[in-house]
């Protein structure tokens, strides 16, 4: 509700791909979860038990973990497949960096790019510039100055990150709770202090001036990475998280349909602990998981991105 | 008079921007996720979102057959986007399972200006509300292909507007350009637009079902 009305407001030509209509694209999934899905069924299965989006990708983090190589875009006639399986919105992993992927995506008409550290980068240095773009980009953030940057190149929607594909929601945990204390720090300087703070954070001060007086980020904030139980995604709203991305925890369970639509009840009623026992019970085997300690540092994927 | 209460359904959407939008214009606002909730307000705001998971959410949670009650009974709603789905008589390119309220008598065609590629920024002029075009946020949106008898048309918008080549993808599902769309309606309490007044900070529609829930309470 911060923005005013834009300068093309008596503008009477149509306006594609702007800030405001990518923006709110996310704005109208919040209080929902988004679904990793490989295949067209997977998809189906997410929509019926609910979800608000579903993420193409060829393989899910646990199974890039398992067998590793470098991991890329998926195949045009999967992501295809999947759209037309579908009525909900589809999003679609891009390699940090790698712009072309992401034409390609908005070639092929996803809704919504991930700029994703769960594949390989393609790039070591530089994100995309995701102005470029009509197609909206979401990325994910470890701390409060990462999903400025990644704001400042034109993300539309910041995920905090965990370590994908283990079942693990310690880090998802950590950066969620990071994010979040470093905006009520914001909210606590006066004025002369937050130009040392952009400068910390290495963002610009605009942007770090508009957060502290909001005491929110720009763009919808969800949190993806490790959350397998209906209680670990009530956990993260609870934390502040205003959805949530479900990778491997529901196709890695033992019965993905109902655990699917239990973690939507969940997000929903995230703080109504009677409606999350109702929701938790009998819902079979969660995926079995890996310490996220387990995972030697070079292989963790929540380090990449900067 | 007391400012009315109205609520905001609360199961998935952009809910925030819509009671913050109902504060500013002086209402009462809170969030209904329950049925006890539902029996506190004076007027209900479908917020955008997923209509599919929002249609879902409602069967679960045990709200429709309250809410079919409270709009037979003459409860203002207003509906934006998902909201204007869940209040059509007749949903086109939805769900089979998907079910809206016994809302308003129209037909609406579900992500029928195209995919996010085709979402945009346009003036729409809305009957009964002064001060010229609303700047209109369309995501993903809906429109209405038909209405039926007592329905009132506030609202068109030209259809199709050009995406950049490069942006619109293949997939421009909408059909050829037939003029205009409608994508503002009104059948007595009921009130449903396709676009998200919450998301530009212009209160005039907010204003608008406000004063016409303070007219039946």
């Amino acid at each position: 509700m911060s923005e005013t009305t834009s300068p093309n407001a008596s503008d009477t030509t149509p306006v594609v791909g702007s800030a405001r209509v990518k923006r709110g694209m996310a704005e109208m999934l919040k209080g929902g979860v988004i679904m990793d899905v490989v295949t067209p069924e997977q998809a189906k299965i997410a929509e019926d038990a609910g979800a608000v989006a579903v993420m193409a990708l060829e393989r899910v983090p646990a199974d890039i973990r398992a067998q590793g190589g470098v991991s890329r875009m998926s195949d045009p006639d999967m992501i295809d497949g999947i759209i037309d399986a579908v009525s909900i919105p589809v999003m679609a992993k891009a390699r940090i960096g790698h712009f072309v992927e992401a034409q390609i995506l908005q070639a092929l008409g996803v809704d919504y790019v991930d700029e994703s550290e769960v594949l390989t980068p393609a790039d070591y240095a530089n994100h995309i510039d995701k102005w470029a773009f009509t197609v909206p980009f979401v990325c994910g953030a470890t701390n409060l100055g990462e999903a400025l940057r990644r704001i400042t190149e034109g993300a539309a929607m910041i995920r905090s990150k965990g370590e994908a594909g283990t079942g693990d929601v310690s880090n998802a945990t950590t950066h969620m709770r990071k994010i979040r204390q470093e905006i009520r720090r914001l909210q606590t300087l006066p004025t002369d202090e937050l130009y040392v703070a952009a400068k910390e954070l290495q963002a610009p001060y605009e942007l770090v001036k508009e957060v502290a007086e909001a005491g929110k980020l720009p763009v919808v904030l969800f949190t993806a990475g490790g959350i397998a139980t209906p209680a670990d995604a009530a956990m993260m709203m609870q934390l502040g998280a205003e959805g949530v991305f479900v990778g491997s925890g529901i196709f890695k369970s033992g019965n993905p349909a109902q655990r699917a639509a239990a973690i939507v009840k969940a997000t929903t009623f995230h703080d109504d602990p009677d409606v999350l026992a109702k929701v938790s019970r009998g819902l079979g085997e969660a995926m079995v998981g890996i310490n996220v300690d387990d995972i030697p540092v070079p292989h963790r994927l929540a380090d990449r991105g900067w | 008079m007391t400012a009315p209460v109205i609520g905001v359904l609360a199961l998935q959407g952009d809910v925030r921007e819509h009671l913050a939008a109902l504060t500013a214009v002086g209402a009462q606002a809170r969030p209904v996720r329950r049925p006890a909730e539902l029996d506190a307000v004076d007027g209900l705001v479908i917020p955008g979102g997923e209509s599919t998971t929002i249609s879902k959410l409602v069967d679960i949670f045990e709200l429709r057959e309250p809410i079919d009650k409270r709009i037979a009974a003459g409860l203002p709603v207003y509906g934006s986007c998902a909201g204007m789905i869940m209040l059509a008589a007749e949903v086109l390119d939805g769900r089979p399972d998907q079910r809206g309220f016994d809302g308003i008598a129209m037909t609406v065609r579900r992500n029928a200006f195209g995919r996010q590629v085709d979402s945009f920024e346009a003036p729409v002029e809305i009957t009964g509300i002064d001060g010229g075009p609303l700047h209109a946020v369309f995501i993903r949106a809906p429109w209405v292909e038909r209405v039926g008898a007592g329905v009132e048309v506030l609202g068109t918008v030209l259809d199709a507007p050009t995406a950049p080549p490069a942006a619109s993808g293949r997939r421009h599902d909408a059909p050829a350009p037939v003029g205009t769309r409608i994508v503002a309606v009104r059948q007595g309490n009921l009130l449903a637009t396709s676009f998200h007044p919450e998301l530009t900070g212009d209160l005039r529609l907010h204003r608008y079902f406000v004063r016409l829930v303070g007219a039946v309470s």
